[in-house]
């Protein structure tokens, strides 16, 4: 792969919308969602929070993403957010998590005090 | 059939957008334009109407001299892209032998195109690759033959091979022509289209983006 064409490059710029807090996988997370209910004009605009753990994270600019997961009712949700897209409002930290991988797919597997993670005191790292 | 405007374009990459809805949009950058009328070829004297546009500049040394006469004709520098675009006969009176045609004067956001371009080469290449046959067991004692396209006919009748039976052969390189993409952005500024979906090449292969011809076009 050669270099990213400079146009391309400002394309890309414009598509960033989100500077956010910084989280990493293991951290747990309120991601605020913007959904859109009903049809056309009488469309209306509410935020959904949805909190998890952070299992994934991808970099690369504006296809940057990453994976939410919590079990809800003793199912497992995942959710992947673009980094990016306007439709997520905000995200907040709840707390960071002491993890030595940076893909936590082996939570998929544990349940309950298996999935714990450890915490780290908040703005420390 | 073949009334309908376009330009000429260089492929630049692919990337990704977000609408304002939060919709992510797959879009390739297409940088098309400003063209030259070179000629006009009308009904009287060549049997139909169309345009000559050029793209592109091309170094002067590189242009023989039969080339450079046609160039000078219509007053620009010679040109490395030229296609002709097929148009109405009424509107061929619209356009001048040297005008500079922009990207805005033929494509606002939300218009339908064809896009024609020249596919990558895939050089000489199986039947499983170029035609999706789905190749022979690897086991149960086969030998020899695990991508073979297998029978390419039947008996005494009809006692040949049908035309258009699908066989090894060159893969690509060929021209396409993708129909009915989405202009999801147009940069006059810097003369970039944005088009939703692939189209056919490589980056920097050339192209020709048209208005689609299964759609209606919207008077301009």
């Amino acid at each position: 792969m050669g270099q990213v064409d400079h146009r391309i490059a400002a394309i890309e710029k414009e598509n960033l919308r989100h500077e956010w807090d910084d989280f990493r996988p293991g951290d747990t997370v309120r991601v605020h969602v913007k959904i859109r209910e009903g049809e056309g004009g009488k469309a209306k605009e509410r935020i959904q929070v949805f909190e998890g753990v952070v299992i994934r994270r991808r970099r690369g600019g504006v296809r940057g993403a990453f994976t939410v997961r919590k079990v809800s009712y003793g199912v497992g949700v995942e959710r992947v957010f673009p980094y990016h897209s306007p439709r997520v409002d905000k995200v907040e930290v709840v707390s960071h998590g002491i993890v030595r991988r940076s893909r936590l797919y082996y939570l998929r597997e544990r349940r309950g005090r298996a999935a714990r993670i450890r915490t780290r005191r908040m703005g420390t790292r | 059939m073949g009334a309908k405007m376009g330009i000429l374009g260089k492929k630049v990459g692919m990337t990704q957008i977000f609408t304002d809805e939060g919709l992510r949009h797959h879009v390739t950058v297409v940088e098309a334009g400003p063209c030259v009328v070179l000629a006009k070829q009308t009904p009287e004297q060549n049997g139909y109407a169309a345009l000559r546009l050029g793209f592109d500049e091309q170094k002067p040394h590189r242009v023989n001299r039969p080339d450079m006469g046609n160039f000078a004709k219509a007053n620009t520098t010679p040109k490395r892209f030229i296609q002709e675009i097929r148009i109405s006969a009424d509107e061929l009176s619209k356009f001048e032998v040297g005008q500079e045609i922009s990207l805005a004067d033929v494509f606002k956001e939300g218009d339908w195109i064809d896009v024609t371009g020249t596919s990558k080469g895939k050089g000489f290449q199986g039947v499983i690759k170029r035609h999706h046959y789905s190749g022979a067991n690897a086991s149960h004692g086969a030998h020899e033959s695990f991508r073979h396209g297998g029978s390419i006919g039947c008996r005494l009748t009809p006692g040949r091979t049908v035309k258009g039976r699908p066989m090894p052969g060159q893969m690509g390189n060929k021209q396409v022509t993708v129909q009915n993409l989405r202009v999801v952005g147009v940069r006059p500024d810097d003369n970039l289209l944005l088009v939703r979906g692939a189209i056919p090449g490589a980056p920097h292969g050339y192209v020709v983006v048209r208005h689609a011809v299964k759609k209606a076009v919207k008077a301009a």
